[in-house]
């Protein structure tokens, strides 16, 4: 993350450096991702693809831009382009607002009519829609509208059937509608935004006449910053977990010297207030499955003793990782890391003191670290930086945070056996390794966007093509499921392996980290050849392709008798006869 | 702040939009004579100006604009 990008950000000077920005985001070491990026614009666009590119660059997303001509986002979508047809899109974005309302009621229209004209304009924008998804099956990102920068009614105009504010909160709840009913698809809330930065601000019409831009040039960092976040979320590149400290950030004082009943938390005091107000939000990432963890200088009874405070909210229970002692804080985050089998540049560390904020930036690449200050403040500024943007909820996310928690029983278990196998037998596994099913896809999905490190292939899939691979004749597309006496693990494996002649190409292979070391990985390789026997497949071929996070899996097909035949800057190819393959898996109940 | 102050400093602002330290700009520059400043780079131009200078521009002003000097002479105007 550059640090001028970081939020809270100053707009004007990212707007006035952005030459320099992007060379020195090109000229960083990172393995950037390349995606292809329409902006359908009923408005002037270019500022607004210059900022994207930047934000993006900044999450390790390498853009190509496409950029419709001058207010042509419509004809675009509905009639295409040689340009756009061949540009194929991995995620469309309609810059559209206030502007490009064809028609508002007047006070003269009966309710029917005003009706009926919302109706239009709304099937204008839906037709819209449904034309690109059907043409191109990738990720639509929408604006809503923003409120109008004139009430012709005063207040009235928001209840008031003929107002504009009225009709435009109406047209927005219909876009909300088909958001909610339709997976690959995006609101960009500029309505919230426009608020949040204020809309007279905003709207300022002077660079409208005098540029066409629907919103002021400004306030152009903050839309691009806001579909950023939708897209890295889209990329799998959402944070994944909180480290928070505990003295002056999840209550006031220091626990250590002013004693569990000196610091101040609870709704006695407006600082206590605070705190609890702060503790309440951390708290609430629970249900979004984003992991909570401390990391903290103080010894660990009186840690535990303050996160027991009566008055709090937050309870050592609901942490998945609590380090209070005298280490490094960057060494405790790293062991935290490897405890929860997650990176650390998946974290989000959270504490009020700049300068051990500045070590842990300074020594973990990538953990996003909010420059915090004053503690009524702390929400603002983590909630508006866009770390845990939900794009696609999963029944995985809810339980994440319980299926941690097991894992921490698992370890406790494990170190009362002294063979692995007993003790893996002792969890009394069950794994479900089924084809891909309709109502998985969002998950297999995200899976594929978010696994970084038990993936051989790194292979990313739209949902659209996922839904290809499903319904293809010549694929074999497997999930694997896998619970156990903790608890149940959801999703975790996705395999798919395409078919030519009696070859099977194995072109993704992942797992997720959390069941490392539980042999899932040989259930779902015996069911590989086992329903690859049946289909006539005489020969298997896996790739490797080597990633700067992958290295664990370098050698992951030798473990079940496949020959490497051909290796090449650290990617590898490997095969093995079909009918040679001895199966592995004695410790998992595996059902089709 | 004299005159050539605010000429100096609308030099700084055009270095750094443009990324190049050897930019000379005179009361007779115009867009022209800067590879990269176009009608898009013109409006990151003027708000960068208005941001620095805190001063807003009308938009008369800025369609009035001929030269840097013409700018320049906006600019000092409106901050004395």
């Amino acid at each position: 993350m550059h640090q001028l990008l970081k939020y809270p950000f100053d707009g004007d000077i990212i707007l006035q450096k952005r030459k320099r920005i992007k060379r020195e985001l090109l000229s960083s070491d990172t393995a950037f991702i390349d995606k292809n990026i329409a902006v359908l614009g009923g408005s002037t666009t270019d500022d607004i693809v210059s900022m994207l590119e930047l934000f993006l660059l900044s999450n390790g997303i390498r853009p190509r831009f496409y950029q419709s001509e001058f207010g042509q986002y419509w004809q675009d979508a509905m009639f295409g382009n040689e340009e756009l047809d061949s540009f194929n899109p991995d995620v469309i974005f309609i810059h559209t607002s206030g502007r490009n309302i064809i028609n508002y009621p007047n006070v003269k229209m009966t309710v029917q009519e005003v009706n009926n004209m919302l109706s239009e304009q709304y099937a204008y924008f839906e037709s819209m829609w449904e034309n690109l998804s059907k043409k191109f099956g990738c990720a639509i990102i929408q604006n809503n509208f923003e409120m109008p920068f004139y009430r012709l009614m005063g207040n009235k105009d928001a209840y008031d059937i003929h107002g504009r504010t009225n009709y435009l909160n109406r047209l927005n709840s219909m876009f909300y509608e088909y958001a909610a009913n339709h997976n690959n698809f995006f609101i960009n809330d500029i309505n919230y935004l426009s608020a949040s930065y204020g809309l007279d601000k905003w709207s300022d019409t002077f660079f409208w006449h005098m540029y066409k831009y629907a919103l002021a040039v400004p306030a152009i960092p903050e839309l691009a910053f806001s579909v950023s976040n939708i897209i890295k979320s889209i990329y799998g590149k959402n944070k994944k977990a909180l480290v928070l400290d505990l003295d002056n950030t999840l209550w006031g004082g220091v626990v250590g010297d002013d004693g569990v009943e000196g610091i101040d938390i609870g709704k006695e005091t407006s600082m206590g207030q605070v705190y609890y107000e702060f503790q309440d939000y951390a708290k609430q990432h629970k249900d979004l499955g984003v992991l909570l963890c401390v990391n903290s200088k103080n010894d660990y009874e009186n840690a535990i003793a303050g996160l027991e405070h009566p008055e709090g909210c937050l309870k050592p229970n609901d942490f998945v990782a609590i380090k209070a002692n005298w280490e490094n804080k960057d060494r405790n985050i790293i062991e935290t890391a490897d405890e929860l089998n997650i990176l650390p540049e998946s974290l989000v560390f959270v504490d009020d003191n700049p300068a051990e904020r500045a070590i842990v930036e300074a020594q973990i690449d990538g953990i996003a670290v909010p420059d915090i200050d004053k503690a009524e403040n702390y929400i603002r500024i983590i909630d508006r930086s866009g770390f845990f943007e939900v794009t696609n909820f999963s029944e995985d996310d809810i339980k994440r945070n319980e299926m941690y928690a097991a894992n921490a029983e698992r370890a406790k278990l494990n170190k009362s056996f002294e063979n692995y196998e007993d003790y893996l037998l002792s969890l009394d596994m069950n794994a479900q390794i089924k084809e891909f099913e309709n109502i998985y896809l969002p998950r297999i999905t995200q899976l594929t966007n978010k696994s970084n490190q038990f993936n051989l292939t790194t292979k990313r899939y739209q949902e659209q093509e996922i839904k290809d691979v499903m319904e293809s004749e010549n694929h074999i597309a497997l999930y694997g499921k896998l619970s156990d006496k903790f608890g149940d693990n959801g999703i975790i494996s996705v395999v798919i392996g395409r078919q030519e002649n009696d070859i099977l190409h194995i072109e993704l292979w992942l797992m997720s980290c959390r069941v490392l070391k539980r042999n899932m990985e040989f259930a779902m390789m015996d069911d590989v050849i086992r329903r690859a026997k049946e289909q006539g497949i005489k020969k298997v071929i896996g790739y490797y392709y080597k990633t700067a996070k992958n290295s664990m899996v370098k050698d992951f097909y030798s473990q079940f008798g496949f020959k490497k035949v051909s290796e090449e800057n650290d990617d590898s190819v490997w095969e093995i006869a079909a009918d040679t393959y001895a199966y592995k898996n004695k410790v998992i109940k595996v059902e089709n | 702040m004299t005159r050539d102050n605010v000429l100096d400093k609308v030099q700084d602002i055009l270095r750094d939009i443009f990324d190049d330290e050897n930019i000379v700009v005179t009361n007779n520059t115009t867009a022209d004579d800067i590879e990269d400043w176009d009608s898009l780079e013109h409006i990151n131009v003027i708000t960068s100006i208005e941001k620095h200078f805190k001063i807003k521009f009308a938009m008369n002003d800025v369609t009035g604009f001929k030269n840097v000097g013409n700018m320049v002479d906006t600019i000092f105007n409106k901050i004395s």
